[in-house]
């Protein structure tokens, strides 16, 4: 079917919007070059102050190092949990799984206030507010399920009967587990550790309520100086934190390419 | 021991940690908050009955009820578009497309927030800009108001709107089209009678999605509301963290959750729930 004038129209207005749904974020560089003390816009002169503050200031550094402490923990445990759910979902497979999974799902859909809400109102009587392991339970929790859709969609490819040989050839379930549906799974296992490593670093509002003075993670941080309003150094976070989304995607096209090749050869 | 084993498949022994976990620590307080909503302060549906008594109440829920709406009525139909676009061309293209689509997708919310700040303040790029090119002579009021709050939204919510769409694109027969179209139908007619209704289910899916994410949005309408748009979860937040009540917040919150299960409960019925997030996993 060729394309009519209504279909051309459309794609021009798609690649608008498109370009809508990136470039604000770009205003983050001029704002970071700026040379003086508010924010603004650069007029002429440049300067790198900013990213030498937000590299040497005691408060951001520690806040990038707690919230990547914060986003590894998170990644790797809900990457274990929700990949180790996934495959027991998929190994039950009845009625009651389905539910089980239904039920895992509410934490990525459950309003973030909401969430945010339960945690407060549970970590003050178990005295985990504002601590590293509130923190990390709580993005756990809200993590795991993106875990679980990642592994379950790459377990969905998968051919039960590889299993069924490993088993029949004299393998434990363990040695099974490892050596046959583990690498098989792969691409979904770093998918979901990848999400789950985003939704972490990324957290404010469940962040927000239960972490005060000893934890400040980065989000908390920007979310002070957007409040703020006034310190350039925002700004400067802003494209880093930029760059790295930018790194990031670039790896995993990277890694999905490669599967990719390896399913296709 | 056996005979238990018999009952209960082995699978269940490595779904229990997630399932203990998100039961005790997630249901558990979330179900604590219910119960709040009927006993703090005092025992009844008091909380329940502001609803009635407080105007500033019903205000906040009437614009919160009003800005999801447009949200999602304006997200709803800017994704189609991407997502039709996106499927009706080459294959390149359709990749370019998707990069920059999944990109904003990563971008931190705290990124775009900070971005809209800087564009859409008194001094903002865009309003120095329109000044500069003469378009307007008094700065237009982007912030601390509905339009912003809006503008920032609909930026956030178009890519969750778009991938279920494109997930029943995708999914559909495109041989259905040629159909129509060698019967004699228009393009337009094709696409009003055959196209629209064929994507219904990505459409009702679409539109209960960014409804629900919208619903509980906090940190775009609290920046760039700048306290003069207040939504139920600002209100809450303010609830927990300022004046400390427990019970007006857990009604709003049961209000809320009631709410988005009503709707989940709804879309179970036009599509697999799990294909609307898988599709936001590739």
């Amino acid at each position: 079917m060729k394309p009519g004038l209504f279909s051309l129209f459309n794609r021009v207005g798609a690649w608008v919007l498109l370009l809508f749904l990136v470039t604000p974020a770009l205003i983050a560089i001029p704002v970071s070059l700026t040379p003086k003390r508010f924010l603004s816009m650069p007029e002429g002169e440049l300067s790198l102050r900013h990213f030498q503050k937000l590299f040497t200031s005691p408060e951001w550094l520690s806040s990038f190092f707690q919230s990547g402490v914060i986003a590894v923990s998170t990644a790797a445990l809900a990457t274990v949990l929700g990949t180790l759910c996934a495959i027991g979902l998929w190994r039950v497979s009845s009625k009651y799984s389905e539910l089980v999974r239904a039920f895992l799902l509410l934490p990525l859909i459950i309003p973030q206030i909401i969430s945010a809400m339960a945690f407060y109102r549970l970590w003050i009587p178990l005295g985990l507010l504002d601590s590293y392991a509130g923190l990390i339970l709580a993005h756990t929790i809200l993590a795991a399920p993106m875990v679980l859709i990642t592994v379950s969609a790459s377990l969905a490819t998968f051919d039960p009967k590889l299993e069924q040989a490993s088993k029949n050839l004299g393998a434990s379930n363990w040695t099974t587990l490892r050596r046959v549906i583990l690498p098989s799974i792969k691409p979904g296992v770093f998918a979901g550790a990848l999400f789950a490593f985003i939704l972490s670093w990324d957290e404010i509002v469940v962040t927000l309520f239960i972490s005060k003075f000893t934890i400040f993670t980065l989000p908390r941080r920007m979310w002070n100086g957007i409040r703020e309003n006034t310190d350039p150094t925002v700004a400067a976070a802003a494209v880093v934190l930029i760059a790295l989304t930018l790194v990031a995607f670039v790896v995993s096209a990277i890694i999905s390419r490669r599967n990719e090749k390896r399913a296709t050869s | 021991m056996q005979a238990l084993r018999k009952h209960i498949h082995p699978g269940w022994l490595i779904i229990a940690p997630l399932l203990a976990m998100v039961a005790l620590l997630y249901l558990g307080p979330i179900l604590n908050i219910l119960w709040l909503s009927i006993t703090d302060p005092t025992p009844g549906l008091g909380n329940y009955a502001k609803l009635g008594e407080s105007d500033a109440l019903v205000r906040i829920l009437w614009t919160t009820l009003r800005i999801c709406l447009i949200t999602t009525v304006f997200s709803v139909v800017m994704g189609y578009s991407i997502a039709y676009a996106m499927i009706h061309c080459h294959e390149r293209q359709k990749n370019y497309m998707l990069t920059l689509l999944l990109v904003s997708f990563w971008i931190s919310i705290l990124v775009r927030t900070f971005a809209w700040l800087m564009l859409l303040g008194r001094r903002g790029l865009v309003n120095v800009t329109l000044e500069d090119i003469g378009l307007i002579a008094e700065p237009i009021a982007f912030m601390r108001n509905e339009l912003g709050v809006l503008i920032g939204m609909v930026h956030y919510m178009i890519p969750y709107a778009v991938l279920p769409l494109l997930v029943s694109m995708q999914a559909m027969d495109k041989r259905v089209l040629d159909a129509s179209r060698n019967l004699g139908a228009t393009g337009r007619q094709t696409f009003w009678r055959i196209y629209l209704p064929l994507t219904l289910p990505g459409i009702v899916a679409s539109t209960l999605l960014v409804f629900i994410f919208s619903l509980g949005f906090y940190v775009t309408p609290a920046v760039l509301g700048g306290g003069k748009v207040l939504m139920v979860a600002e209100y809450i937040s303010v609830q927990l963290l300022v004046t400390l009540q427990w019970g007006t917040a857990a009604m709003l919150a049961a209000l809320m959750l009631f709410g988005v299960l009503a709707m989940l409960w709804i879309m179970s019925r036009f599509m697999k729930l799990s294909t609307v997030f898988g599709g936001a996993a590739r």
